[in-house]
This record gives structure tokens, C-alpha cells and sequence, in this order.
């Protein structure tokens, strides 16, 4: 055991997975000599070599076609996106290629795609987004979003075990706010099973990402006010563990969901649709969410965080479904 | 990372082994092939026009020398990657024409049990991927495919096609790139048949030939007639033998003509008649058939009864497929993601 923040959990996971399957290998931009931009590989090119940690020309649908070929042959290629919102440049490859090559001719793409994604780090429109949205809704792509270094050593390992194509959304705000003890060697998080992040009465917090820290932050100051919260962390949501979404309404009959993706049509957008439909009977207040606005991101810190969601969103959200 | 000049000095310095000629019995072989190629296109086009194929019914007739003759030149155990018009190459690697029926006619008999369409024919036996319809997006996959064997030390080569009109797209560039930068095994045959459904070169790109691209990515090629299947097979195999010994990719170039429209629907009437004759002059099929008679291959008698043996495999097959089940509705929801199993990865 050893304590981690969230990005030395995902080293931590690369690495392990490196030492134990030869199959393994990375692909990206910057990733080898200098350790990434946010040195998540850092070390690794040294003690793997340019053959496992490769530093790619900056083609992302080039590197990552290349990565589902591989992916077919039985190889394990892990590929890094410099920024998730770079991950529109390989759209193509993502949604029509890795996404369909199993239900239309029965290869096996077992190739993950992290991607450090989300805002809170003044990084402007193109370095700051969450499309999880996009790939959720793309049948054949499971997607992962850790949020706590437990699970994102965890849900890596399971992600590069799975042979399916699997986008991992590392968020990178979590990067060195989170830290935790967390146990040597591999061990997985088994995909599509929700954690309760905090156990309530009152209303239910459904969320992942960062809006699971979030929530939790607003957690203490609720109940000071004599609101209980239960924060379900979703983890995945493909595969999304619709029984912990009912599960904890049926416990709780409110509920606020939380996702940092735009609000239309986003991730959160899929769970009021299962509440609204399958768990209807246990309602007893309309369901709330708190997300990104529908904008692109802006960069002012001001305008930032009028964007983004918040512990303080969150709170008065569950304030207004509570008194319903 | 050292600079490339070592690579052009190794691929001038390198010489093969064995001048790539057809044999006697390899060209009969060839020919059979081309001659299948092209009646299985015109039997499937009689039934799209009778409204028993659906959707879209493609041909690669004006094609068939390349098709062919560039899978003939492949070892068992090198990858191919087709793109839309490679019926021949399909048929060569041990797609038969049941399998391309039962596909057109959406059975489940197909490799992709008509879960896609027409000439997206891939075959997770044969490790032939199944393309999409957007035009260079299996460069990179087969870019990919090439680097892992690079990865396991394996000497297997890969060949990837695209035509004039794909060579435009994004991915081709970034493919061709990789390509070049990692020194991959990898052989693309860039098919000019002129066309691209309406647009002709001048208004498709700049360059003169699509091979004067090669330089820019780092790589070495060639433009042949891809009217002739042994010109055809040998630039093909000499290339593919150069990169399995560890020279790099290549780019090959070849000239035909797109002797139908772009599908069956299309009429084409946008390519002038006179182009139209001037190539049927060059037919493959027709020049194939003329050498196998002057270099005295195969006689008169020996063709037609060549000739017959296809038409009769072709009956059986659209019958066999024609009677072969539709899917079931239920089948609809299956498949989407893959199990936890190590079958069917290329490399088993």
C-alpha cells in the first residue's frame, strides 16, 4: 500500500500493466521522453523502452487507427490523447471504425483511449472539455470515469483487460487534488458497477467525475443543515449500472444529477430518462440537474466557473429538491 | 532520433532474390481469379437489377488485373486490407463467391452474418477486415496491423488500398505518415482508375500523379499499367518482399479505368464515350486472355472450359445463397461488444 494522488494511481496502473502483459504498449504525443504533458508516463520510457512507450507523430487518427489494427492482432495498446478535446480529430476511427468492428465482421479491439479531460484549469474551449457525452451515445465504446486514485488505478486495469474498445476519462482536475492509500500491484474495479461515494437519506446525488468530489464537498454543510446526501459515483457509464441509479432513489425518493459534460443531451441526461421511466414509482420530487452549461467553454476564470458545476450548484439543487 | 538517410541508400542497395515472374501455372491461376472476379460482379449486377440485391451493388470491372494480381503476390501469412473495389483480392484470399452472395443478398450465411453491406465483406477467418464506407479510414488500421507485426518480430507484410479519390482524405496522409516515420511493412496500391463517382483528377488534386505524394511521406514508389496482371503481380511482389526485409513501405501507383459507374445506380454519363472505348482497348481481361494464348498457357478450348467451371460454381452459389436463412429480428441486439475470450485476434 501506498498513498497516491489520482495521476500517480494511473502511472502506477500503466506500469503494472507494462510489467505484466508484453502486449501492452503506450502511443502518444509527448508521452516517451518527456513524460506527457502532465507527466502521467513519466519514467516509463525509461524503464519500458521506445518500443512499449512510443511518442507519436501528432496524428490522432492515424495513431489511434493504427491502435485498433494493433488491437485486432491481440496487442494491447494503451493511447494517450494530449487533451480529450483533441479526441475530435479521431472521431472517425472512434465512432465508425473501433465502435462497429465487432458487430459487423467479430474483430476485437481491445484498445484503450485516456483521455485527460475537464475544466477548472483556465485552459480555454480546446483543453478544458468533457465528451464523454459523444462516446456514451456511440453504441460499441465502453466509457470510464474514475473519480477517486482507488478506482482510477482499478478501472484502468480493467479497462486494458477488456476487449472492447474502452475511452478512459481521466479528469485533470482530480490529478493532484485526490490522494489516497492505495494497495502495490494490479487489482481491478470491475466496469458497469457504481460505488456509493457516501451513504444518505434524503436525496440522491448521482454523479461521476469530478462532480463526485464536488458533491461530496457539499455534502458536510447540507447535513449541517439537516440534509442527507447519498453521492452514487457512477464509474462507468458504459457499461452504466442502471440498478445502483434505482437502487438509491427507491431509498431516497429525490435526486440530483451531476455530470461537468453540456447539459443537453449529456451523460446525466440518460439517468432522469431511466428515473423518469423505471423509476417513476419512487419519486417524490422532480429530478434536478446540475452540468455544463450549453456553451462552449469559456477561459476567464469568472466565466469558467459561472460554467462549470460546483459543490455550491450541487447544494442548491438538493436545497430545492428536499423542499419540494 | 538518427535522420533518414540511411533508409534511401538501403532501398537502392537492396536487390531481390529472384526476378518476380508469373509462372506458367501461376498465371492460370491469376487469370482464373480475374475471370471469377468479373462474373461474380456481372451476376450480382443481374440481380440488383432484378431487385433482389438492395442498397448498393458495387463492381471493379476494369480493375481485376490489379485486384488480383496484387493479393496473388501476398504469402499466407501477410495481411490484406481491402478497400471497395478488391473483390479479386477477397476471392484470391479464400472468399468465395457464396460468401459475397450470401453478403449482397444479406443471409446470414455471410462473414458479417448481413450485419453489413456489400463490399464491406470482411471475414474474421481469413483476418480480412470489413471496411466502413468512409474512404481511407482503414489506412491507419492497416498501418496498425503492420506495426504490430513489426512489434512481434513477425516478417509478415501488409497491403492496403486506396483509390484517386480516397488519397484525398485525411487519413491518408497520416497513415502514409506513420507509415513512413516507423518504417512500417507496408505495400498501398493507390488505384487511379480515373474517377471518383463523378469527379475527374483535374478537379480531385493538384499533383500530376498521386504518386508524386510518395517523397513527401518519406517513401519510394512507382506507377505501372494496371491493365496487365504481370506487370502488376511482379512490382507488387517485388515491393512486398522489399519491406519484409525490413526496407520500408512502398507505394505503387497503378493506371486503370472504372469501366462501370461508381454503383450500379450510376450511369456514369459524366465520363466521355471516347475514354470509355479507348480503355475497353486495354480490358485486363482481354489482354490476359491474349497472352495466356501467344505464350501458349492455356489453349482456346482450355479458356472457354475454364470459363464454364466459373459459370457453373456462380449458379450453385447464388442458389446456395439464394436458399441460405435471413437473419433473425432478435439478431439485431447481438454482437456489439466482445467477449472476454482470446479467439479470433489476427495473431492466433
Amino acid at each position: 500500500m501506498a498513498v497516491k494522488t489520482y495521476l500517480e494511481a494511473i502511472t502506477d496502473g500503466l506500469r503494472e500493466c507494462l510489467k505484466a502483459d508484453p502486449d501492452v504498449f503506450l502511443m502518444g504525443e509527448d508521452i516517451g521522453v518527456f513524460g506527457g504533458a502532465f507527466k502521467v508516463t513519466k519514467g516509463l520510457f525509461e524503464e519500458f523502452g521506445p518500443e512499449r512507450v512510443m511518442d507519436t507523430p501528432i496524428s490522432e487518427a492515424g495513431f489511434v487507427g493504427a491502435g485498433i489494427g494493433a488491437a485486432l492482432c491481440g496487442l494491447r495498446p494503451v493511447v494517450e490523447m494530449q487533451f480529450s478535446d483533441f479526441i475530435s480529430c479521431c472521431f472517425n476511427q472512434i465512432v465508425n471504425v473501433a465502435a462497429t468492428i465487432h458487430y459487423r465482421w467479430g474483430g476485437k479491439v481491445p484498445l484503450t483511449i485516456r483521455c485527460p479531460s475537464g475544466g477548472g484549469v483556465r485552459g480555454g474551449p480546446f483543453h478544458s472539455q468533457s465528451p464523454e457525452g459523444w462516446f456514451m451515445h456511440t453504441p460499441g465504446l465502453y466509457v470510464v470515469c474514475p473519480a477517486t486514485p482507488y478506482d482510477a488505478k482499478g478501472l484502468l486495469v480493467s479497462s486494458i483487460r477488456n476487449n472492447n474498445p474502452v475511452l478512459f476519462f481521466e479528469h485533470k482536475w482530480l490529478y493532484r487534488r485526490l490522494k489516497e492509500d492505495i494497495p502495490d500491484g494490479l487489482y481491478e474495479v470491475p466496469l458497469g458497477v457504481a460505488d456509493i461515494a457516501r451513504e444518505g437519506t434524503d436525496v440522491s446525488v448521482i454523479a461521476y467525475g469530478s462532480c463526485v468530489a464536488h458533491a461530496l464537498d457539499a455534502a458536510e454543510g447540507l447535513e449541517k443543515d439537516g440534509i442527507s446526501i447519498e453521492v452514487v459515483d457512477l464509474r462507468t457509464l458504459v457499461p452504466l449500472d442502471k440498478e445502483a441509479i434505482l437502487n438509491t432513489v427507491k431509498k431516497t425518493s429525490r435526486a440530483v444529477v451531476a455530470y461537468e459534460d453540456h447539459i443537453v443531451a449529456g451523460p446525466g441526461s440518460e439517468v432522469c430518462s431511466i428515473l423518469a421511466n423505471e423509476g417513476f414509482e419512487y419519486l417524490d420530487a422532480p429530478v434536478e440537474r446540475v452540468a455544463g452549461l450549453q456553451t462552449p467553454i469559456p477561459y476567464a476564470p469568472v466565466l469558467e466557473d459561472t460554467y462549470l458545476p460546483s459543490p455550491q450548484k450541487i447544494a442548491e439543487a438538493v436545497r430545492r429538491v428536499a423542499a419540494f | 532520433m538518427a535522420k533518414k538517410t540511411a533508409a534511401k541508400s538501403k532501398s537502392t542497395a537492396w536487390s531481390p532474390k529472384a526476378e518476380y515472374l508469373l509462372t506458367k501455372e501461376q498465371a492460370k491461376e491469376v487469370y482464373y481469379y480475374m475471370r471469377l472476379n468479373r462474373s461474380v460482379e456481372e451476376r450480382a449486377a443481374a440481380l440488383y437489377r432484378q431487385g433482389k440485391i438492395v442498397g448498393g451493388c458495387y463492381s471493379s470491372t476494369g480493375n481485376e488485373a490489379v485486384s488480383v494480381a496484387t493479393a496473388y503476390a501476398l504469402e499466407k501469412r501477410d495481411f490484406f486490407v481491402p478497400l471497395l473495389r478488391n473483390f479479386g483480392g477477397h476471392l484470391v484470399r479464400g472468399q468465395t463467391p457464396f460468401h459475397i452472395f450470401s453478403q449482397y443478398l444479406g443471409r446470414t450465411t455471410s462473414p458479417t452474418r448481413a450485419k453489413d453491406c456489400n463490399v464491406h465483406l470482411g471475414n474474421i477467418k481469413l483476418k480480412i477486415p470489413g471496411i466502413i464506407s468512409h474512404l481511407s479510414a482503414y489506412m491507419p488500421l492497416a498501418c496498425g496491423i503492420a506495426l504490430a507485426c513489426k512489434k512481434r518480430g513477425l516478417d509478415s507484410v501488409v497491403i492496403n488500398y486506396i483509390g484517386n479519390g480516397g488519397a484525398n482524405v485525411g487519413e491518408f496522409h497520416e497513415a502514409l505518415n506513420l507509415a513512413g516515420v516507423w518504417r512500417l511493412p507496408f505495400v498501398l496500391i493507390i488505384e487511379n482508375n480515373q474517377y471518383a463517382y463523378s469527379t475527374p483528377n483535374t478537379a480531385q488534386y493538384a499533383c500530376q500523379d498521386l504518386i508524386d505524394r510518395a517523397p513527401g511521406y518519406g517513401i519510394e514508389g512507382a506507377k505501372i499499367d494496371g491493365t496487365d496482371a504481370f506487370t502488376v503481380y511482379g512490382t507488387t511482389k517485388w515491393a512486398i518482399e522489399r519491406a519484409r526485409a525490413g526496407h520500408g513501405p512502398y507505394i505503387i501507383q497503378t493506371e486503370t479505368m472504372r469501366m462501370r459507374g461508381h454503383a450500379e445506380h450510376d450511369g456514369f454519363e459524366y465520363v466521355p464515350k471516347s475514354m470509355i472505348e479507348a480503355w475497353k482497348k486495354k480490358d485486363p481481361l482481354n489482354k490476359m486472355v491474349q497472352t495466356l494464348k501467344t505464350e501458349k498457357i492455356m489453349t482456346e478450348k482450355e479458356i472457354q472450359a475454364t470459363d464454364q467451371k466459373i459459370q457453373d460454381l456462380i449458379e450453385r452459389d447464388v442458389e446456395k445463397a439464394l436458399a441460405a436463412p435471413l437473419p433473425d429480428p432478435e439478431e439485431v441486439t447481438q454482437g456489439v461488444f466482445a467477449d472476454q475470450t482470446t479467439e479470433n485476434f489476427f495473431f492466433n
